[in-house]
Formats: structure tokens, sequence, C-alpha cells
């Protein structure tokens, strides 16, 4: 590889220096015309790579004018010209591009590349795009080096670095060059370096590099025998390797027999009744295995079915073999490196995997907690139960999917909806206050009951007028894509806005509540109604006023919630005992409490879904159970009131 | 044994539940004129078994006032539990058919692998989960609709009780727990076939020659002969001290408390009793309908059992099997598109998709202006008022009666 390599930088700077080696080219080809005009994959590559090495600068015009059926074959002198179809006829140019006038088809042979030629021409011409004046097509022949790795691209990377004016592809190009050196370099010593260069390096391209280093393959030896090739490590058969995978190695490397499979005993048998009996076992009795392995054993005595392996025989055949797991790399020092790398990257995976965790947690609990504040407001502070409250949160995805229709700007069509959807869900709030649930203060398990009716009512008027089918929900261009931090730690910009959005009601509720007079009259109704209504305040209008605001940020949620989620009828549904937990666990009547309990719910989910990856109900069942069993050591919740506020 | 005079409803519910039974026997397909159709006795057994469902909803709300909106999740267990056994056996008269056709008679591991293979093939398993470990046996898995409700229940209700769970929060627990449970089973590896649930429930192992009209029979007697026995069970126990006790307990818990009764034991008791009555509902209902899902453990469906209760009204054992009964016939009749649609001058309405907020609607109603519910019309015909307590409930806490649904 080194010599070629050398050659092929003297020819470039050769060729820099304005030295051009005209015709050079057009000598490769004609001395090999005949292996040209009949072209094959295993054949073709001396003169493809000589063309390629020849330093000629035509010489990458000529092999993309062969790919693309650009080259011909002058029949009247056996000369190569570049031709192009023009009509009935070809215009005709040198191999230096100087024009020869035109030739009719006849006169010419068209050379017809097939795929494999053509794969190795676009290999030889990677070389030149790399270095490109455009780079654009730098960047592309880049990105094919780097989605196909080979052992051929190493050495035109190399020599195209030194004159690699962009800076961004200058980085990506001795990226690219460390990871080729990694895998494909001759030189162990390089390749050591190349993988300790990286350090623990998160990109993904890094383990895609280092992980086929590490490919193994169990072999099965016997006992005595020297093992061949760079061990990964040794199998015990019981222990590192289950017996019946060890058994099917030696059997596969034709070790040992095979052994008998049940169903092989039982076309045995069959294959061998007589009169109504196997082996003098009369078939209605084989209906055990031991009276099967009977009658197989009698067979076998009276030399009608091949002796089977018995299990004794298979312990003496695993105790007489060694097995062993041998890297594909037959470099111990390149491997041993690798491992080591790969351990030190894992190790900075699990962080950064700890702090998308984190994020994803923090993701879900706004979403959570945005589900709940309305909940925090109606049942925390005013101790309604609104059974409703998820049909609210629909209603307000619903209103931006109308919005949607209306307004087609995503942007502007959210700006409208977020208040739009408090207002409607509001009216309604107010609506469902002065018609029902006033009647029901101070019976809680009636008014469940009662907004439940409300509830399954709702449901079933959206579904008979937006059908079953889910609506869209478009969010804004700009809030598409995510904020990537590295190849692992990323979070999408719409759940970003959750969180946001999140904070700002957060705000929101404490201003309402501390810096307002209609929180301060709030808070007076809820805590003693009769001394309120003593001081001059309406309790009516109050609880009016403070159940219509928990609707109306339903509404808005519901909104923000329909960005990301289905927006079906059901979609409320599917948060609204989730939005009661995180009321009750963090605590009732305290925004802080719903706060801790939307972190606690979602962080915990994102933990136990981190356990058990693939199984998010798991996850849930797990997180309902815990809080649960949370309610036992904290009834209150984590941030419980004191005090007359508590209610008792 | 009961005091008739307590509950003179007693005998007439008794007698009314046999002359229908005896009516509907006389007019079934399996052993009478045939008037009535297999399915519509499938639909009375099942609406016999959720009206027994709303019998002990009525005991731990009504009676009780603990408003648990999980209760449904023990009818889905107990019918998980009869199904196992159901599945089971069927299936193994099926492998065993099958197998035997292969020439060899089939060994028990042959067996137990072609169940295996044939129950758990849709979720991708081949072999057995532990917890089918005795869905061989009848007895054992009908201990088990037994026990694992009543465990759950004593266990959930332990914990609950013991840290004073009380009102709206103990409803808002038990609908987690519900949630929970109904999660849990929708995985594939939970091991009753994820969503899928059991299926091919109606056919009883070693019964294939009897045809369904018969079978739908046996269970619809099963299920009014279960409805009578709890409905006397029931009145024995509301009838007594026991009765007392807990009605005081809805009322006012906290004075009970003071006189020296043990109230979390007494909570526990009901809680843990009707979750076993509903439990054995749930596995008489399952194989009246043949197929049982995870989706039976969805949140909503408990929260129904206590709206039968409601319109039924709640604090009298009638009213709940009244309610129940009215609200799921007309539930099936409606949305079995049976109902005539009414013609509106924009359009028509159609009763398959408006039924719900028609129920939901009415159920407000009720809550709001009869709380009585549809056994107050019985109360009024027997002459019986509410007592006159000025516009006070009958105690402070949340599950008392009101003065408008009690009785003198």
């Amino acid at each position: 590889m080194r010599m070629p390599l050398r050659l092929l930088a003297v020819l470039f700077c050769c060729l820099w220096t304005g030295l051009a080696q005209a015709q050079i080219a057009q000598e490769i080809l004609q001395s090999n015309s005949a292996l040209v005009e009949k072209a094959s994959r295993t054949s073709i590559g001396p003169v493809i790579d000589a063309l390629a090495a020849s330093g000629d600068p035509s010489a990458a015009v000529i092999l993309g004018a062969w790919a693309e059926k650009g080259l011909g074959l002058r029949k009247s002198d056996g000369r190569f010209v570049l031709i192009a179809a023009q009509g009935d006829a070809y215009a005709l140019r040198d191999l230096q591009g100087n024009d020869l006038g035109s030739a009719p088809r006849s006169d010419i042979t068209e050379l017809r590349p097939n795929a494999g030629v053509r794969g190795l021409i676009a290999t030889a011409l990677v070389q030149f795009n790399l270095s490109d004046p455009d780079r654009a097509k730098r960047a592309a022949a880049l990105d094919s080096i780097a989605t196909d790795p080979a052992e051929a691209g190493l050495a035109p990377l190399r020599a195209s670095i030194p004159a690699e004016t962009d800076p961004v592809l200058l980085a990506q190009k001795q990226r690219l060059e460390r990871l080729l050196t990694l895998r494909f370099d001759p030189d162990s010593a390089a390749r050591v370096a190349a993988i300790e260069s990286f350090g623990a390096d998160l990109g993904l391209d890094l383990r895609g590099a280092l992980n086929p280093l590490l490919a193994t393959r169990r072999v099965a030896l016997a006992a005595g025998e020297a093992p061949q090739g760079n061990i990964a490590q040794r199998l015990i058969p019981g222990k590192t390797i289950a017996e019946a995978e060890a058994y099917a190695l030696l059997q596969d490397a034709g070790l040992a027999p095979a052994r008998l499979t049940l169903e092989a005993q039982r076309a045995a048998l069959l294959a061998n009744v007589e009169n109504g009996a196997v082996g003098g076992i009369p078939v209605a009795e084989l209906n055990t295995q031991a009276a099967r392995d009977r009658a197989y054993t009698a067979l076998e005595t009276a030399g009608n079915v091949p002796v089977a392996t018995t299990e004794d025989e298979v312990a003496t055949a695993l105790a007489q073999h060694q097995f062993l797991e041998i890297y594909q790399e037959a470099d111990p020092a390149v491997t041993t490196a690798a491992k080591a790398a790969l351990s030190a990257i894992s190790q900075q995976v699990g962080l950064m995997q700890t702090a998308d965790l984190a994020l994803d947690g923090l993701s879900l609990a706004s979403i959570y907690f945005l589900a709940a504040i309305g909940l925090a407001i109606t049942f925390g502070v005013m101790g309604v139960i609104n059974m409703a409250h998820g049909e609210f949160i629909t209603i307000g995805a619903y209103t931006g999917f109308v919005v949607q229709q209306w307004v087609p700007n995503y942007t502007a069509s959210i700006v409208v909806a977020l208040p739009l959807a408090f207002a409607v869900t509001f009216a309604l709030g107010v609506a469902m206050e002065r018609l029902v649930i006033r009647h029901l203060y101070k019976r809680p398990l009636e008014t469940l009951l009662a907004t439940f009716g409300i509830s399954i009512a709702l449901q079933q008027i959206l579904k008979n007028v937006f059908g079953t089918q889910a609506r869209p929900l478009t969010s804004p261009a700009w809030l598409d894509g995510a904020w990537v931090l590295n190849d692992v730690v990323s979070i999408s910009y719409i759940r970003i806005a959750i969180f946001g959005l999140a904070l700002l009601f957060l705000g929101f509720f404490l201003w309402l509540m501390k810096r307002t007079r209609l929180g301060l009259e709030v808070r007076a109704v809820t805590q003693n109604p009769t001394m309120a209504a003593s001081m001059g305040i309406n309790p009516d209008r109050i609880n009016m006023l403070t159940f219509g605001i928990g609707s109306g940020i339903a509404g808005i949620a519901g909104v923000a919630i329909g960005l990301f989620a289905k927006v079906t009828s059901e979609l409320g549904t599917d948060y609204i005992v989730q939005s009661f937990m995180t009321v009750v666990v963090g605590g009732v009547g305290n925004i802080w409490g719903a706060l801790a309990g939307a972190t606690m719910i979602g962080g915990l989910q994102k933990a136990i879904e981190w356990l058990n990856p693939s199984n998010t109900l798991a996850a849930q069942t797990y997180m309902i159970l815990f809080i649960i069993l949370f309610i036992q050591v904290r009834p209150r919740g984590i941030i419980a009131l004191k005090g007359r506020a508590a209610g008792d | 044994m009961t005091d008739t005079r307590k509950s003179p409803s007693l005998f007439v519910f008794l007698a009314v539940l046999l002359g229908f039974t005896l009516l509907m026997t006389l007019l079934s397909e399996g052993y009478g004129s045939g008037h009535l159709s297999t399915s519509f006795i499938k639909t009375l057994g099942k609406t016999l078994c959720l009206c027994l469902a709303a019998l002990a909803m009525d005991l731990i709300w009504g009676y009780a006032g603990i408003l648990s909106l999980g209760h449904m999740a023990f009818f889905a267990i107990g019918g998980y539990m009869i199904g196992m056994w159901l599945m089971y056996a069927r299936t193994r008269e099926i492998v065993e058919a099958a197998l035997s056709q292969g020439g060899l008679p089939a060994t028990p591991q042959e067996l137990e692998q072609g169940i295996a293979s044939q129950i758990f093939g849709v979720v991708g398993a081949s072999d057995l989960p532990a917890i089918w470990g005795f869905a061989y046996s009848f007895p054992l898995q009908m201990a088990l609709v037994v026990l694992v409700p009543g465990l759950l229940a004593l266990v959930f209700g332990w914990l609950a009780f013991r840290s004073r769970v009380t009102g709206v929060y103990l409803s808002i627990l038990t609908q987690a727990m519900t949630l929970a449970l109904a999660l849990y089973l929708f995985q594939n590896d939970s091991g009753l076939r994820g969503n899928n649930g059991l299926s091919g429930l109606q056919n009883l192992p070693g019964l294939t020659d009897v045809g369904q009209d018969k079978l739908s029979m046996w269970f619809f007697w099963a299920s009014a002969l279960a409805l009578g026995l709890a409905y006397l069970l029931m009145t024995w126990i509301v009838s007594g001290k026991f009765g007392s006790v807990i009605r005081a307990i809805r009322d006012d818990e906290a004075r009970v408390r003071f006189l020296g009764y043990s109230v979390e034991g007494y909570k526990l008791f009901v809680f843990t009793l009707t979750a076993v009555i509903i439990a054995l509902a749930g596995a008489l209902y399952y194989p009246q309908a043949g197929i049982i899902n995870p989706a039976e453990l969805a949140p909503t469906a408990s929260i129904y059992l206590a709206v039968w209760v409601a319109i039924g009204g709640r604090g009298r054992l009638y009213g709940a099997v009244i309610g129940a009964a009215v609200v799921s016939l007309l539930s099936s009749w409606f949305t079995g598109g049976r109902a005539p649609s009414i013609p509106l001058g924009f359009g028509t309405l159609d009763w398959v998709n408006w039924w719900q907020v028609l129920l939901g609607l009415t159920f407000v109603l009720v809550t709001l202006f009869a709380p009585k519910g549809l056994g107050g019309l019985f109360d009024t015909l027997a002459g019986l008022r509410s007592p006159n307590r000025r516009g006070a409930p009958l105690g402070p806490d949340q599950g008392a009666l009101q003065e408008r649904e009690a009785l003198k």
C-alpha cells in the first residue's frame, strides 16, 4: 500500500506544479484496449488503477465519461475518443477534450461498462472528487466513503488532506482518515494510535468502526489442539455457553454425531410399527417419554434404527473438546485497544444517557404538569373532582384542529388557538359549574359521578362531530426537529416548548393566586366560604371564575398536548388518571405539590422505562404501584398543607 | 335467619327473580318454545351477572360509603381465572385430538408443548407461563377465582385503609389500581396473551355435544341462582348489627371509631367480601361473553358500575339490581342498533351514536334531582319516605346519604 501511495503523492505534486503529463491516459487505454473494450469486474482493475494513478489531468474526465457511456472506440484507427450522442451521429473529442468533429454511429463502438465495472470506476473517481474544486463534490465523495468505508478509500483520502482548504471538510476528512486507519491500515501501531486518538468520543461512526473489530466467532476444537487466531475468551460449557449450544458447535464442526430429537424419535418409532406395537410395546402405551425411550432402545438393540447419542456421550464429547471465542480481527493489539476504547466510550455513553434520561423525564414531567395544572386549581384548590377535565383537554386540542382548518399558517394558527381554546373551555367550565357542580359542593363523590356523566356525554359528542380517526394538529415548522447535543443527548424543540409553557403556567398560577385580588378571594373562599362571604366576597362568583380558569388552562394544555399526541376523542382519557395521581401525590391545594408530583411521576416513569426499555406499559404499571405505596408513607402527598388551610 | 319485617323486599325480589327465570326458561330455545333467541338469553344471563356485581357495589358504596372505582378489576380477574381453565381444557382437547392423528398417543410433554404453542402462538411465545400452573385443574382454578381477587383486595384495602385514605382519594387510588392492572395485562409478556385476551370461553370442555342453546340456559340459571343467593346474603348482612355498623361508618366514620369499633377491620371485610362476590360474578359472566381482554379493566368500566348503582338508587339492594338491569339492557338495546332512529329536521338522531350522550346526561340529572334513583319509585309505592333532617345529610362524611336519598 505504501508504495503506490507515495507514487500517487508524487504524481499529484507533479500535477499541482503544472507539469501535466498529457497522453499518459491515452497510452494506458490504447495498450489495454482489448481489456477495456470487453471490460469485466475481475480483469479491469489494474487498468483503472493505472489510469487513476497516471497523474494525467484528463484521467478523471475519461473515467467519468467511461462510467456514463461517454467513451467510445473509433473503429477506423482503434483510438479511444470521448463521444456524445448528436442525432444519428456522435460528436467526437479526443481524450484531452479537443474537438474531433463528428462521426456516424456505425464508425464508433460505444463502451458499455457493466455495474461491477462502474462500481470500480466510481471508487477510482473518489480520489479525484476528493480534490475537486467544487466543495459539494468533495463533500459528496466524503459521504460516499463514510457510508461505505473500504480499504480503497484510505489512500486517496490521505492524499487529499494536505490540499483541503475548507476547515469543515478538513476536519471531516481527518476524522474519516483516522476511522479508516483504525480499520484498514496495515500497520498495527498506526491502528492502535488511531483508536487511542479518539479517546471517549461519542460519535456513532466511531462505534460503528470499532464494533466490527471486536466481532467474534465461536469454534470447537479437540482438547489438546493449539488454537489459531486472536482468542477473545475460552467458553466453559454450562457456564459461559449453554451445553446444547456447545454441542451444536461440535456437530457443525463434524466432531460429534447429531443428537436424537424428539421429532426424529417419534418418526423412527412410527416407521417401525409392527402389528400395533413398536419394539414389543403396544402403540397405545407410548404416551409417556419413558415408554418411547424403551421402545427406541428395543429398536436400537434389534438394529432397526441408528444408535442415538445418550446424555453421557454428550457430556463426554463436551469434556473432550475446548470451546473458544475468536476475534475476526487477527491483531491482538488492535482488539485490546478497541476493547479499551469501547469500554471508555460506553462509560461516557452511560453518563450521557443518564443526562438524556433526565431530559426525557423532565419533558414527561412537564407534560403531566401541564395536564394536571388545571386540576391543581379545580381539584387542588376548590376540592372539586372533575372527571370531565380530560374532555376539556380534548376540546382544547380539537379547538386547535378547527382553527388550523381556517388559518393555514401554522404559527398564526397556534397563536390564535391558544387563547381560543382557553375561551372555549373557560365557557364550558363556567356553564358546568353553574348548572351542575354548584349544587354538589360538599358532595365530592356525587360530583365525581356527575362529572363522569358529563365526561362520557362530551366524549361521545366529540366522537360524533369529529369522527373516530385521529385528527392532525400540526406544529409550526420552527418547532420541528430537535436540539442535538451529541449522538446520545437530544431533545425535540416541541418538548422544550412544552417545558417552557409549563414554566409559564407555573408563573401565571403563582401570580394569580399570590398577587391578584382574585387569587386572594379564591384562597379566602376555599378556606372558609362563610367568613369570606361576610367580608363581602361573593363566593358564587369566585367559585365560578376559579373553575372557569382551571378548565381554561386544561384547554390550553390540550393544544400543547395535541401538537405531539394523536388528537382523538379519547386523548384526555389517557391523561385523566395520571393527572389526578399527580395532584394527589404532590399534595392537594398547592401548586408546588403538583410540580413535585409531576416531576416525580415523570422522572420515575422514565427511570423504570430505562430499566426495562422495551416496555412502557410495564413502566406505567410499576409507577402506579409505586404511587399506591408512596401514599402509605405520605398520605397527604409530597408537599402537605399544614394548619387551617389543610381543612381539618 | 332474616327478619323479614326489616327487609320486606327480600321475598318480593326472590319471587320476581324466580318467576322471571321460569318465564325465560319457558320461552327459551333450549328448553322452551323458542321465542327468545340464544343470544338474547346470553344477554339476560350476562345482565344477571352485572346485577350481582352491582349488588356488591351497593354494599360497599351504598352501605359502607366507600366509592371504589376499581371493583370491575376484580370482575375481570374472576373472568381471567375461569377463562384460563376454560381455554386450557378446551385447547387440551383439541391438541389431544390433533396429536392422536399422528399415529402415536401424545406424551404429557408433547401435550403441554402443543397446548402452550396453541394458546401463546399469537403473542409469539411457546411456553406456558408459571401462572398457568393450575390451569389444568378446575377445582384449583375455581379456588383462584376467589383467592386472587380476595388477596388483592385484602392487600390493597389494608394498605389503603390503614393509612386512612378515604373519600375521593380512595376513589382515585382504586382507579389507579385498575389502570395499573389493565396496563400490566396489555403487555404481551404478562402471561395472559396481552391485548388478545382469552377467547373461545363459551365452549365448555367435555361438552362439545351440548349446544349453545342449552349451555346458555345453564349459565342463565347459575347466574340467577348466584344473584338470589347473593341477595339473601346481602340482606342478612345489612339487616343485622354488622349492617348498622357499616352504615354508621358511611355516615360518620370518626364517631364509630370513637365508639370503639375497628373501622378499618369492617371496611376491609366489606372491601374483600365484595371483591370476591364480584369476582364470582365475573367468573359467571365471561363464559357467556366468550371473550375477555384487558380493555375490560379500563377505569371507566368500574365507574359505570357506580353509575348503575346510582341510577338504581344507592343504599337499597333492589335499587342496585334495578339500576344495573335497566341501564345495561337499555345500553345493549340502543347500541345494538335496534332502537329506531329519530328523524329530525336537519338529520337523523342515530341512537348508536347518541345513546352515550343520553346516558351521561340522564346520569347527571339523576345525581342532581333524583338521588333515590329508580329504586326510589318503589319506595314511594311502598309508602317509604325520607326523614326530615332540615336538609342535613345523615352524617358529615363524604359517603353519607343525603337527606333526600335516605329512608326513614
